[in-house]
């Protein structure tokens, strides 16, 4: 299993690995989970090999190598890349390769990173299991029978699964961080403008942000560092100085750092009691390392999810209209007769390819997206929401004036059975309760594991930073994961 | 207005003009804007809307904005933004245009116009907004062979546009086309667009209605926007059109603005009619919402400043100053005005050489521009230069030339790289002492004696003949000169 990065990176200059026999190990370990795992829509394992082969001929002739050499990186399917399909896990999609690729990926190239393969994901990112993927979903590595999370579900899977040692996740109200607490990975949203989000394809523009995935706070920074940063193609990127991740990883000592408790977050009902123990127990850990705990309160916090669930379909219903089978994607080729004669064939041939090829997770956002922008309900929905919106980052201006990052649950249960909820959108939508703040806010969350519940399911924490302070998320997960041992439990062996 | 055997009605028009702005790039990517480009070369994955393409403003749009804005006195709000309106139609490939709904780049302007019959009283038009908005691509559909497949090219999609919307001041037809020239010229004058109806980088929707007088009460009919409309002259003539057609209904029907939704007519060049092209405007809801891949705008007010402070002269500012300047007519200032800044330097160079501005504006109105005509030539091509053309007029008027020489030296001016000096050499022109003229118009006189007695009997014409025969035997004799000398002679005999 290869379950970290910078042991990858290790053996390759030790001389005790190449980076086509860590590749090989890598697509030989997807050849044997992907069957029960389903953590990906798209591997190249010749792709893959002649990368890596270019990376090992760089370091025999010792040419510079970049931060990622040889290191093998799964890419979320919504992540535009120009030699592979991407999909969004849509029939929509199914056939679509862009021409371009994403900036992170780009970036990923540059590092000398081996892009392995797409993962799986819920269609165009709109769900918290991925079960509504196109693709069939993804299963729990900890438990089969039950969900990865989502929308990254595949992206967290595929690291859980020891497949490769990091993965791109994109997060919109919580889709890195609660798939990573469901798979016992570590998970990171960025602050909002931080990565580009060039080649990205839109699900809410103003809320999408990508992230790093792997095993440990360290693996994750050094995936940070190689996307974040400014780039003129993205309007909303940050033009910030991107910090020197790893050098915040230097200490473990927590003293003067001042952690505030969500009480919000602990008293709401349906929050499982292992979930609420997990914090309760990291608490005692921060507090240990020296940070000092305080209680405090996101007045708003209730007005999260009904305001994500305003604006996330708003700009959704929107960003989805080029899917209309004109230009590329799928196009419906058999019109019906009655609606040909109706519509006109042009508006049937929309009609019927939307129909087609979007599935009902999606469908259901666009409706409710076009609703709440229309005449005479956009004051009521949209404009309201942004008004809240704004409340929302008040409540976080106002806690991060007293304290320097927020502690709290990822999500009110662990992994839940397959199934179980995908029926039931109020009840999939209410996944994302504690996660959508820092969406809304634009600031960065970080997903730590967290131990296990009762049934062996992984647990996790997330903590919450000012904009721009992911530095301060890695020094403290970095200090929670000096003194506990979550990040290197590994579910049992399963697949081959 | 009064149409024949009719009520009296009143004309209201209010026009929405999109200027396609004259960057050299699209509004949201760096694709050329050139036009005529073979189709979906100017293309990439923002203007085609590929998933997970993002815009990136041109800031050049927006200089060209305030620019025009400021040429039509609009304000220019510290805080502008982008929206997108949302409808589906194959040239349009993200689904959504981006436009400008609440907050428009230009607010709340004005145009002055003024008619040939009455140039000292202007009419003020007002300008309700001008926003900025990408354009969409063109769908050709082919119907041709049974085929009805329709082809389409995005290489137009994404070009910036200005959308310039009136008040609806307008009173007849020859108001909107003079509103249409005085912002044509505004536009071109300052580098804002081309404004060439035929390329499309100027088009124009005009929302007519009549106001109609019944005995001292008001009755309105129901307003059409008309499109399609491909020149100046069809915008007149479409307007016409639609006011006769409107009346025609109102007394056919007698339907008002109340009882029926604005519709949409197309203007049918050849036919010279406007037809139903929608029935009712559905209430469209574009359902408008702030675009969350870009930014909200700040314009400080010196950006706002340094735009207007290197605006230069409006033309109408410039009409005024080179009458009063040069000496010349509006009518002549005008001419030289529309026809551009290089024309307008050209001439202004040249007529400060030749310290006569008439016969500059004069000369360029006729021998220059037909030249440029006929050879399809703009000003920065010509062969003779300003300073030439007023070394040239300055000896006319210092009498060194008649203007029939002149001309000559002009065509050798075109053909060759010679100064005015060296031209009237070759052409070996020299100026004929008034006592050679003498001696010859005494020979000729001589010669024919009839001259004489005609022109006693009172046919001065007669002279005409010797005039013809002196040029021959000296061709640098002047004609006017030999006409008085043969005169003088004949009336001493």
């Amino acid at each position: 299993m290869l379950d970290s990065a910078q042991e990858v990176l290790q053996l390759q200059s030790r001389g005790e690995a190449t980076a086509v026999e860590i590749t090989t190990s890598a697509i030989d370990r997807i050849d044997a989970t992907q069957e029960s795992i389903n953590a990906f829509t798209h591997v190249d394992r010749e792709l893959a090999l002649s990368t890596a082969e270019a990376v090992d001929k760089k370091r025999r002739n010792a040419e510079p190598l970049g931060p990622l050499a040889g290191v093998p990186v799964a890419v979320k399917d919504v992540l535009c890349t120009r030699d592979m399909p991407t999909t969004c896990s849509s029939n929509m999609l199914r056939n679509f390769r862009p021409p371009y690729d994403a900036s992170v990926v780009e970036k990923l190239r540059e590092a000398d990173a081996i892009i392995i393969g797409k993962t799986n994901m819920d269609e165009f990112a709109m769900g918290a299991s991925t079960e509504t993927s196109a693709f069939g979903n993804t299963r729990n590595p900890w438990d089969l029978s039950r969900t990865p999370g989502g929308s990254s579900g595949g992206a967290t899977a595929c690291v859980a699964a020891g497949t490769v040692p990091l993965s791109l996740g994109t997060d919109t109200g919580g889709s890195i961080r609660q798939p990573a607490g469901f798979c016992g990975v570590t998970g990171l949203k960025p602050t909002y403008g931080r990565v580009s989000r060039y080649g990205l394809v839109a699900f809410a523009s103003s809320l999408d942000q990508v992230g790093p995935i792997g095993w440990s706070v360290q693996d994750v920074a050094l995936l940070l560092q190689s996307i974040a940063g400014y780039e003129p193609r993205d309007s909303t990127s940050l033009n910030h100085a991107v910090p020197d991740y790893q050098s915040a990883l230097q200490s473990s000592d927590l003293r003067g750092m001042k952690i505030g408790v969500l009480r919000e977050a602990l008293d709401v009902d349906g929050v499982d009691e292992a979930v609420r123990q997990a914090v309760l127990s990291s608490i005692d850990v921060f507090r240990q390392a020296g940070a000092e705990i305080i209680e405090v309160s996101l007045p708003h916090s209730k007005y999260w999810v009904p305001t994500y669930y305003v604006i996330a379909p708003s700009e959704a219903s929107s960003n989805l209209s080029r899917y209309d089978g004109a230009h590329y994607g799928h196009r419906a080729t058999t019109l019906d007769p009655e609606k040909a004669e109706s519509l006109g064939p042009l508006v049937a041939t929309y009609c019927q390819s939307r129909a087609e090829g979007f599935g009902a997770e999606v469908k259901r956002r666009i409706m409710v997206g076009t609703y709440a922008l229309s005449e005479g309900y956009a004051d009521q929905y949209y404009n309201q929401a942004l008004k809240a919106r704004r409340l929302i980052k008040g409540d976080y201006d106002a806690a991060f004036s007293q304290v320097d990052l927020l502690l709290g649950p990822v999500s009110p249960t662990p992994a839940f059975p397959l199934g179980e909820k995908v029926d039931d959108p109020l009840q999939m939508y209410l996944c994302d309760l504690f996660t959508v703040g820092a969406n809304l806010a634009g600031i960065p969350a970080i997903s730590l594991p967290a131990g296990k519940d009762a049934q062996g399911l992984p647990l996790a924490i997330q903590l919450q930073a000012p904009a721009l302070e992911e530095t301060r998320l890695l020094f403290a997960g970095a200090a929670y994961q000096a003194t506990t041992d979550f990040h290197k439990l590994r579910p049992d062996t399963f697949g081959s | 207005m009064t149409l024949s055997d009719g009520y009296p009605t009143e004309t209201i028009i209010g026009l929405e003009v999109h200027v396609q702005l004259r960057t050299q790039t699209k509004l949201f990517c760096s694709c050329s804007t050139r036009f005529g480009a073979p189709p979906n070369t100017q293309v990439c994955p923002v203007c085609l809307g590929l998933p997970g393409a993002l815009p990136v403003m041109n800031e050049h749009a927006i200089d060209l904005a305030i620019r025009a804005g400021l040429a039509i006195d609009c304000s220019i709000p510290p805080m502008t933004k982008w929206d997108r309106k949302q409808y589906f139609y194959p040239d349009l490939p993200k689904g959504y245009q981006i436009s400008q709904f609440d907050l428009p780049i230009c607010a709340d302007g004005f145009l002055d116009i003024t008619n040939e019959a009455e140039p000292e009283t202007p009419r003020r038009i007002g300008i309700i907004r001008a926003h900025l908005e990408e354009d969409a691509g063109k769908s050709m559909h082919d119907e041709a062979a049974g085929r009805n497949d329709s082809r389409i090219d995005l290489n137009r999609c994404g070009t910036p546009l200005l959308e310039i919307v009136s008040h609806p001041d307008l009173r007849s037809a020859k108001e909107a086309k003079e509103y249409l020239s005085e912002l044509k010229l505004r536009m071109t004058h300052l580098g804002v667009s081309d404004c060439e109806m035929q390329e499309g980088s100027l088009r124009v929707d005009a929302n007519v209605n009549l106001h109609i007088d019944v005995d001292g009460k008001k009755i309105a009919t129901p307003i059409a926007e008309i499109k399609n409309m491909n020149s100046f002259r069809a915008v007149e003539h479409a307007i016409e059109h639609e006011v006769d057609r409107q009346y025609d209904v109102w007394e056919e029907t007698g339907k008002t603005i109340k009882d029926e939704a604005k519709t949409t007519r197309g203007w049918d060049d050849t036919k010279g009619k406007t037809f139903l092209q929608r029935e009712k405007e559905e209430s469209a809801d574009y359902r408008y919402f702030p675009d969350p891949d870009l930014l909200p705008i700040r314009i400080p007010q010196d950006r706002v400043d340094e735009a207007k402070a290197n605006l230069g002269e409006l033309p109408a500012e410039l009409c005024q100053r080179l009458q009063t300047q040069y000496g010349i007519k509006l009518y002549d200032a005008n001419v030289i005005v529309n026809q551009g800044r290089e024309l307008i330097e050209y001439f202004e160079t040249a007529a400060t050489k030749s310290g006569d501005g008439k016969r500059t504006s004069s000369w360029i109105q006729q021998d220059v521009m037909r030249t440029l005509n006929e050879n399809q030539l703009g000003i920065e091509d010509f062969a003779v230069s300003a300073a030439q053309l007023g070394d040239l007029l300055e000896r006319v008027s210092r009498g060194d030339l008649d203007n029939a020489r002149a001309r000559d030296v002009f065509s050798h001016l075109l053909k060759t790289d010679h100064s005015v000096e060296d031209a009237i050499k070759s052409l070996g022109i020299e100026s004929v002492d008034s006592g050679d003229i003498e001696v010859l118009c005494r020979e000729l006189l001589d010669a024919n004696p009839q001259v004489i007695d005609d022109v006693k009997s009172g046919k001065q014409q007669a002279v005409g003949a010797l005039i013809g025969q002196a040029k021959k035997k000296n061709a640098n004799a002047n004609p006017k000169q030999v006409r008085e000398t043969l005169l003088q002679l004949i009336a001493q005999s």
